[in-house]
């Protein structure tokens, strides 16, 4: 589904700023994958989401999504085939527009937006479906502007706005990390559920461990630019926190230090 | 006064189609544009200019607008292809329309237009505007409402959520610049016939007052949707006018002290909601400490 072969990416090159983001990284995703990611502050993750949605380009390597090469095109190109969510709650959401009309955006993607009506009468009611499925109440708000919603309505919203229209890749970038702990334990298992019902291939980039450990059937831990450490279904089942702080530890020769990081 | 008043209900309605042009770029892109000086004289001049030669005045009107759109895309593409900063994209395509003005003009800084047939020969002005700017309005608002209208607003809202939606947001800006400035030549196309002449200055400050009229609409009439945003906007013209005529009749003012008038009410404008804002806000903080130290009031929230 998603192949990522010999990627590199380097900042400021050349300058006293210089800075290895991803050496080499060699990620093939199988479909129906979920990948969580961790690792230490600065390994990296951050940049293989943006070079994976096309934010960055990379420096070197190739990336295939479904055997097609998706490498050069634009962020707004290869959108059609990424879903994405975001940190920040307000990343997601446009805050001046109705919560319908930021679904009638959604429902868009990867299509050309012409001079059709946004939300007509049948979309409305798709919409609201799909919005009650969320379990939070907001199919009753439908007119309400997103603005209005807290952190975690927003970051559900944009959970089912990513992924509602079936991407090929489900790119989760900590979007669980800005809320408190009753509501990112709510949008996990929404996001559990809707990973698992539409069988998305998905990565996700972790800083809770226990997260990271529950979820998806594969864990990849990133240091300095490098996968340094890939787990699969059979390994991970009986993973715990402990064994995965000592293997780091043993192939990085420190401990994980990350200044964010939850054990769970 | 009466007489005053209808001519000022005039002016507003003549200039609001600028200023709902000032609005998608200001408002709704989020995009301070200051090609319209420049494109309001462009419609204006291409206006006098087929007029004079003997056009039809509603062909003549076309083209006025059609060439406020080709302005937008040029401040656009230099903009988004050329990445010069957004200010100063407007402000060189400002300068450079000021030449591109006088070749339309033939090099002459001004043309009249008086004795010959305008859309407004034999018709009353008022009736002939209501109905154009109540047209233009509602096609905007429709616009707003279609898929790529949407993808505009969420450009100037949340530029980044939209790409990952896979807008091009390159593309949605250099679209609402062109139709902004493509509303600002027309409206100076309607200004040159009703007053019947063309002048290559009549552009300058166009901005301002615009930006007055969008400013002023919004803190009266609200803007809450895009409905009442764009009613606002063009009320927010037709109150600007009111508020110029009534200044005028003051003793110690006249007409060249306008541009003056104008920046003070943007200013005012501009400064006053912030600061009660931030007021307002400081005293519910007072407020909800007050609450949460002595334990009475709702419970603090996070979210």
């Amino acid at each position: 589904m998603l192949q990522i072969n010999q990627v590199s990416k380097l900042f400021n090159p050349g300058t006293p700023d210089e800075k290895i983001a991803l050496v080499g990284i060699q990620l093939h995703l199988k479909p129906a994958d979920f990948v969580t990611v961790i690792g230490s502050n600065g390994a990296g993750k951050s940049t293989l989401m943006n070079i994976i949605s096309g934010v960055m380009r990379p420096d070197t390597g190739t990336l295939h999504i479904e055997g097609a090469a998706v490498g050069s095109l634009p962020e707004f190109k290869r959108s059609q085939w990424i879903g994405r969510v975001f940190q920040d709650p307000m990343a997601g959401t446009a805050p001046n527009m109705t919560i319908e009309e930021n679904l009638a955006m959604a429902f868009y993607r990867g299509k050309v937006r012409g001079f059709g009506l946004g939300v007509n009468a049948a979309k409305r009611r798709m919409f609201k479906e799909q919005v009650a499925r969320l379990g939070i109440g907001l199919e009753n708000r439908f007119g309400a502007k997103v603005g209005t919603l807290s952190g975690g309505e927003r970051q559900a919203l944009s959970l089912l706005m990513s992924t509602f229209t079936s991407p090929k890749i489900l790119l989760l970038d900590e979007h669980t990390a800005a809320l408190d702990p009753a509501r990112a334990e709510l949008i996990t298992q929404i996001t559990q559920d809707i990973v698992r019902e539409m069988k998305l291939t998905t990565l996700m980039v972790t800083h809770n461990m226990e997260q990271a450990i529950r979820l998806g059937n594969r864990l990849i831990m990133m240091d300095k630019g490098r996968i340094i450490l890939d787990i699969d279904e059979t390994r991970k089942k009986d993973l715990t926190v402990e064994r995965l702080l000592g293997e780091f530890e043993q192939i990085s020769g420190k401990k994980l230090a990350d200044d964010r990081i939850v054990l769970g | 006064m009466l007489n005053a008043i209808m001519k000022s209900v005039e002016l507003g309605l003549l200039f609001a189609l600028m200023a709902l042009g000032v609005y998608i770029t200001f408002r709704i892109l989020d995009f301070p544009d200051l090609t319209v000086d420049g494109s309001f004289t462009t419609g204006g001049a291409i206006a006098a200019v087929m007029i004079a030669g003997g056009y039809s005045p509603w062909l003549a009107t076309i083209c006025a607008f059609l060439g406020g759109l080709v302005a937008g895309v040029c401040t656009g593409l230099l903009h988004t292809k050329g990445k010069i900063n957004g200010l100063l994209s407007g402000i060189l395509m400002m300068i450079a329309l000021y030449s591109i003005n006088l070749r339309i003009m033939g090099k002459k800084p001004n043309i009249a237009i008086l004795n010959m047939d305008t859309i407004f020969t034999g018709a009353n002005l008022l009736v002939v505007m209501i109905v154009v700017v109540v047209v233009v309005k509602l096609l905007l608002d429709l616009f707003l409402r279609t898929n790529l209208g949407l993808a505009l607003r969420a450009t100037g809202d949340n530029e980044r959520m939209i790409r990952s939606f896979g807008a091009n947001t390159g593309t949605t800006k250099i679209i609402g610049l062109s139709l902004s400035n493509g509303l600002v030549a027309l409206s100076g196309a309607f200004i040159v016939q009703q007053s019947g002449f063309g002048d290559v200055t009549m552009g300058v400050g166009m901005i301002v007052v615009g930006l007055a009229s969008v400013i002023i609409g919004e803190a009266i009439f609200g803007a809450k949707t895009v409905f009442r945003a764009t009613l606002a906007v063009i009320l927010g013209s037709v109150v600007y006018r009111i508020v110029i005529a009534l200044a005028l009749r003051v003793e110690w003012l006249d007409a060249s002290d306008v541009k003056l008038i104008t920046a003070l009410i943007v200013i005012i404008a501009l400064v006053v909601p912030a600061a009660r804002r931030s007021a307002k806000q400081k005293s519910q903080a007072h407020k909800r400490t007050a609450e949460l130290l002595s334990g009475t009031g709702p419970k603090g929230g996070v979210s």
